[in-house]
């Protein structure tokens, strides 16, 4: 295993704090019954898609890579932000009180809008490009 | 009391970021492939952790540590959307759907495989 960059996992570790943080607050503040539209995983993990999309794209394509900003913005504040594991278990939940259209419309609704939140903020960065 | 337990998902939180990162590293430098693997694992390990989580039937601060600060954010939501709109990106569309539709079944099956065990522990 190669040495690692202490800082660049002090980043993530900054990010990752932060992200969990905000996600851990809004799930405490608004608790849900497991047969009703999960909102606030849906709601976070749209947002940060659309950030990891913009930070992704911007960090990548558009600034040099210098700063520790990527790790940081993307891989913690993002990765922390967002989870896919409350999102099965939400489902499985679903799957159990056989609300089957729920699960459905929720498993679609996260990939579909997770998927345009990416694809917007991406072409929003690319914007000069996609232009000329 | 309170405030100590919100520094600590905090902690946990920015824990859980950096070992998904090395685990994410590890599995796509071992397996590096076409498939966004590393993030596949580490979502489905997730998965089945926060499954056995909820099967173990913690409560309060203790679900929302263990669950909600450490398996929240060892897992990611936008990192797997992000690699398929960029595998998508690059004409390779069976790439890009299979790691939607298999994280979706894995992630559901690894779920319940985690309460399964968890009822039972």
């Amino acid at each position: 295993m190669q040495p690692r960059d202490r800082r660049e996992l002090g980043a993530i570790f900054a990010g990752g704090a932060l992200g969990t943080l905000v996600r851990a607050v809004l799930s405490e503040l608004f608790v849900q019954d497991p047969t009703s539209w999960p909102w606030v995983t849906f709601g976070v993990n749209l947002v940060g898609a659309a950030l990891l999309g913009y930070f992704t794209t911007r960090l990548q394509e558009r600034l040099p890579m210098t700063s520790y900003r990527r790790p940081m913005l993307g891989t913690g504040l993002c990765g922390g932000l967002t989870t896919f594991s409350t999102m099965q278990v939400e489902l499985l939940k679903m799957l159990e009180h056989h609300v089957y259209g729920l699960a459905l419309g929720y498993a679609a609704a996260s990939v579909c809008g997770g998927f345009l939140a990416v694809y917007a903020a991406t072409a929003l960065v690319r914007r000069v490009r996609i232009r000329s | 009391m309170t405030v100590l337990v919100w520094i600590a998902v905090a902690l946990i939180g920015g824990a859980g970021s950096v070992l998904r990162f090395l685990v994410d590293g590890a599995v796509s430098a071992r397996f590096g492939g076409r498939f966004p693997l590393g993030t596949f694992v580490v979502n489905c390990t997730g998965a089945v952790l926060l499954g056995l989580v909820g099967g173990l039937a913690f409560n309060g601060d203790a679900a929302l540590l263990a669950g909600t600060a450490a398996v929240g954010s060892y897992t990611t939501f936008s990192t797997w959307m992000l690699e398929t709109h960029r595998v998508g990106e690059e004409r390779r569309v069976a790439a890009a759907v299979s790691n939607v539709l298999l994280s979706l079944v894995f992630g559901v099956g690894a779920a319940a495989l985690g309460q399964w065990i968890g009822v039972r522990l």
